[in-house]
């Protein structure tokens, strides 16, 4: 909606969101909603809008509508994204399909169950905390940078949700836990023997068939299927040495 | 209808993962193409097996003609040319999964699938050419 009083392009726009409330919308079914949006509405903003004017049961998640959270993540026309800043106008369609984030269970509408992502890095300890949180003007607790995670990754669940190995199995590590992972070999967060004791396994790294398509869905460029090759050759590299006895961790 | 992830099956599931290329890149169709060459492949071998298990009990040389004239016929040749063409983007794509999967090219990741399809493309045209006219 135009803030500044002056007018721009405008378009009637359909979106067919799935709608899923146990016990009362069940089995899920797409609610098709048709609102005007202009040039600088976010999908984020049409559910808003659809929320305040049309249906004030929608549920969906959010927080900063500043891609900053990632808490908004889902699926738009079939593909993943925070919808804080997909351009409903991008999208370039009069229809566009809202869909929650995949390989997660759903508990209604557009909100899936978070808790089955995060758990992917519970095994290294790792907390929510990230490095680009931490106040330049004080100093950080001593020994918190230890449970510092991949700190460009927002944790939207993206390339989970993307991953075609993922949505067959709810065991795999994931790319984002599997780069949580890399970063905390390279920077030394935790003893290699241990990423590795974590990730050497039918679930964990060798589980990637190499899609990329995490990659492709990550809307902060952390690249997890490239952390995954590259954690995939360190682990290479550290068995064959130990193949030929050196004992380095 | 749509089903809650938790309520789907994991067939259901794997068929929209690996095959629903809506919102996908390249990724997915090398993804794709790598299971369904995988399991085609499989199929053939099993067909292979039964065939010629039918064919050592019989009386060999009419068993055996039989299958011949049968084999030479274009649509069977047909066949020989897809599996040709699965078993070159089975072994090309599986190249490039090893290497990329070793760290190696993963930002050419895409270039690299499309060369080496295109070496596929020139190669089963070749065999296809060699098979109809040979």
């Amino acid at each position: 909606m135009s803030t500044n009083g002056t007018e721009g392009a405008k378009r009637r726009v359909n979106f067919k969101i799935l709608r899923y409330k146990p016990g009362f919308i069940d089995p899920p079914r797409y609610d098709t909603f048709a609102i005007e949006v202009d040039e600088r509405m976010t999908v984020l903003d049409a559910l808003e809008h659809i929320k305040a004017t049309q249906d004030s049961t929608l549920l969906y998640r959010h927080s900063c509508h500043h891609a900053s959270c990632g808490t908004c993540a889902m699926k738009a026309n079939g593909r993943e994204d925070l919808s804080c800043v997909i351009n409903v106008f991008d999208l370039d369609s009069d229809n566009v399909v809202v869909d929650p984030l995949g390989s997660l269970p759903l508990i209604a509408d557009l909100v899936v169950d978070m808790a089955a992502f995060a758990e992917r890095f519970a095994p290294l300890g790792m907390t929510l905390v990230r490095e680009s949180e931490f106040a330049k003007e004080c100093e950080p607790p001593a020994g918190i940078e230890q449970y510092t995670r991949y700190e460009d990754c927002v944790e939207c669940g993206a390339c989970l949700s993307a991953c075609p190995v993922a949505n067959t199995t709810p065991f795999f590590i994931g790319p984002a836990g599997l780069a949580a992972a890399y970063r905390a070999l390279t920077t030394g967060d935790r003893p290699a023997k241990q990423v590795f004791a974590h990730v050497d396994s039918s679930e964990g790294v060798w589980r990637c068939h190499g899609a990329m398509e995490c990659s492709a869905a990550c809307p902060s460029d952390v690249d997890p299927g490239g952390k995954i090759m590259a954690l995939r050759r360190e682990l290479v590299k550290y068995k064959v040495k130990r193949i030929f006895g050196s004992r380095e961790e | 209808m749509a089903v809650p992830i938790q309520q789907q099956s994991t067939v259901r599931r794997a068929i929209k993962a690996w095959f629903d290329p809506r919102g996908r890149s390249t990724g997915l169709i090398a993804f794709a193409l790598m299971r369904l060459s995988g399991i085609g492949l499989v199929v053939y071998l099993l067909l292979h097996l039964v065939v010629l298990s039918t064919l050592t009990g019989a009386p060999a040389p009419e068993a055996w003609d039989t299958f011949v004239r049968m084999a030479k016929h274009p649509a069977f040749l047909l066949l020989d040319v897809i599996l040709i063409a699965g078993i070159l983007v089975h072994m090309l794509n599986g190249l490039r999964v090893t290497v990329v999967g070793l760290g190696f090219g993963t930002n050419s990741h895409k270039g690299l699938f499309w060369t080496l399809m295109a070496v596929a493309v020139l190669l089963v045209a070749y065999a296809a050419w060699l098979i109809f006219t040979k």
